[in-house]
């Protein structure tokens, strides 16, 4: 319950910081200094913006359908931050406790594609419309193998708890932790926790899945190189082309929170959440050291920052995928090997057992 | 089922991957180096500068008005009359493809003074007006000029709100002495009619030109 009030500020302070950063970092990328005017190196530009966008009028056009269009941004900013309430924070604030959080968070996020729909149909216009489909085709195409992915981590903790599955990645679990998870080889690594206890180096073949969760993650938040729905060169704004002032703020809002949601969720799902990358070595008990509560809000938090930062990164790498494009890479490249990796991770258990 | 084409397919599909893999890791590693290169920033020089070709990295952006590239001293942008060397000659409106320049002359009646090179000055200028709106910058008048006074400055920015402030003037006559210097003329002229008629007509008694024919001698080409 604590962990949810912590979430609301911190999503609203992160779109801040965010949009700042992904503007400098796209600056950076392309040899440009970004926002410099508002404030020293520019840190205000988005507080500017903001206040900006909240003056501006709410403009419904004529012919829409108005419930509808009104009601698109906060159904899809609802749903959304309903995926926040199942994060934990750290060992002791955890989210909502629910024993199937990760099928739940799944299924919540995957509900945004109906604020998607309701906005883009609701505008009446041909972009919007155009934005919507091509959201809902993509949304659903890449469901599959970040399912798939997400299948493979469950595989291995046997707990669909978030709470848990991050608890077995470190100090606190209740089970032996083996070096590759190979009980075989026989080098135990439970007290020694950190980096060893991570998912992706407890069963290595988790890497691949994360490639596959983090690309049809991307996919999911509608991030470049898939933000196809709102691609502005084609559709003006896609899905959100009618929208002005605070509804398309909340837009703004709910793609950077679907941003965080899903770098959240890699974190807690494949490098161990709360628990701290180092790990204790003889009389250097680096992670006892480097545990705690505030200690393990930071490593949450600074993991998602990071891969924050890699899709901000990716972004101003990749230029946008086709249509076509996007089929064949969910249906022909990762769904297949989604499927490779659940066999190959439920071999990789049955060593672990 | 296993025939050529399925596994051409098969090596494509693999093929495929790895050309995924290495083009993607490329590009990420080609923006992380210059994300990592913003570090630094080209400093405002010019091409004079030694190092100018050097400094190709970091972050490329000018932030104009508050810095700016160094011009050369000849660079060719505003134009300037010195007005005290300008002896009103008129070929750099002759010579100006986008007429650009309007000078109003008035001829004086002795020599008015002299330019830093020496020149007699003859006409007083009663209007110099260069409308930089209109100049294509072509330097052409800066070539033509006699005792050079007309030249380009490095001074490049100088946008208005209005677009008449593009005119400048440099003629430095006040109204009184433009009417002065157009009454003596005009008495200047009407003391010497007689004298120019004169003249014309002993010119007129000169000219002996006419025009003659020269018959071809060349053969007509005949008709068949």
């Amino acid at each position: 319950m604590h962990t949810f009030l912590f979430y609301l500020p911190f999503l609203l302070f992160f779109v801040l910081v965010a949009v700042y950063g992904e503007r400098k970092i796209a600056a950076f990328i392309q040899s440009r200094f970004g926002p410099m005017d508002v404030g020293p190196k520019g840190i205000f530009q988005t507080l500017a913006d903001l206040l900006k966008m909240i003056q501006k009028e709410d403009i419904v056009p004529n012919a829409a359908d108005k419930p509808i269009f009104l009601l698109g941004p906060i159904l899809f900013f609802t749903v959304i931050f309903a995926g926040f309430s199942m994060l934990p924070l750290n060992s002791n604030m955890a989210g909502a406790a629910i024993e199937s959080g990760v099928l739940l968070l799944m299924a919540v996020v995957s509900l945004d594609v109906l604020g998607i729909l309701m906005a883009g149909w609701g505008s009446n216009n041909k972009f919007s419309l155009f934005g919507a489909v091509r959201a809902i085709a993509q949304i659903v195409s890449f469901e599959i193998p970040l399912g798939l992915s997400v299948l493979c981590v469950v595989m291995i903790c046997q707990s669909m708890d978030l709470q848990e599955i991050t608890r077995q990645q470190g100090l606190y679990t209740t089970d032996p932790i083996f070096l590759f998870g190979l009980k075989g080889m026989g080098i135990e690594v439970t007290q020694m926790g950190g980096l060893l206890s991570w998912n992706v180096v407890k069963s290595p073949l988790l890497l691949f899945s994360f490639l596959i969760f983090f690309i049809a993650g991307l996919a999911e938040a509608n991030r470049a190189p898939f933000d196809l729905p709102e691609s502005e060169s084609e559709l003006v704004g896609g899905y959100h082309t009618e929208y002005s002032g605070f509804r398309w703020g909340i837009f703004m809002l709910a793609e950077y929170g679907i941003m965080l949601l899903i770098s959240f969720l890699a974190v807690i799902l494949f490098f161990g959440g709360w628990n701290t990358p180092f790990f204790n070595m003889g009389s250097f008990q680096w992670a006892h050291w480097t545990m705690g509560s505030y200690w393990e809000v930071f490593w949450l938090l600074f993991k998602t920052y990071i891969l924050v930062f890699v899709q901000m990164w990716i972004r101003w790498t990749y230029p946008r995928l086709r249509v076509d494009q996007l089929m064949t890479l969910s249906w022909k490249y990762l769904t297949p090997f989604g499927l490779l990796l659940v066999f190959l991770c439920g071999i990789w258990k049955l060593m672990m057992l | 089922m296993w025939n050529l084409e399925t596994h051409d397919a098969l090596i494509k599909y693999f093929s495929n991957i790895t050309h995924f893999v290495q083009t993607l890791s490329n590009g990420l590693k080609l923006t992380l180096k210059h994300l990592w290169e913003s570090r630094t920033e080209r400093d405002p020089m010019g091409i004079a500068d030694e190092d100018y070709f050097l400094k190709d990295k970091g972050i490329a952006t000018l932030q104009y008005p508050k810095e700016s590239l160094p011009v050369p001293d000849h660079g060719r942008y505003k134009l300037h009359n010195e007005i005290d060397d300008c002896i009103v000659c008129d070929l750099c409106v002759k010579v100006c493809p986008v007429n650009c320049i309007e000078i109003e002359p008035i001829r004086a009646t002795d020599i008015i003074g002299k330019t830093s090179d020496g020149t007699n000055k003859r006409i007083h200028a009663a209007k110099f007006d260069i409308d930089m709106s209109k100049c294509c910058f072509c330097g052409l008048c800066t070539t033509v000029c006699p005792t050079e006074c007309l030249t380009m400055t490095k001074s490049y920015d100088f946008s208005t709100f209005d677009r008449a402030d593009h005119v400048y003037e440099f003629a430095e006559m006040t109204p009184l002495q433009i009417l002065e210097a157009k009454q003596a003329f005009e008495e200047k002229q009407k003391a010497k009619p007689t004298a120019s008629a004169q003249s014309m007509k002993s010119s007129r008694d000169k000219v002996v030109f006419k025009p003659i024919m020269i018959k071809s001698k060349l053969p007509k080409k005949k008709d068949e």
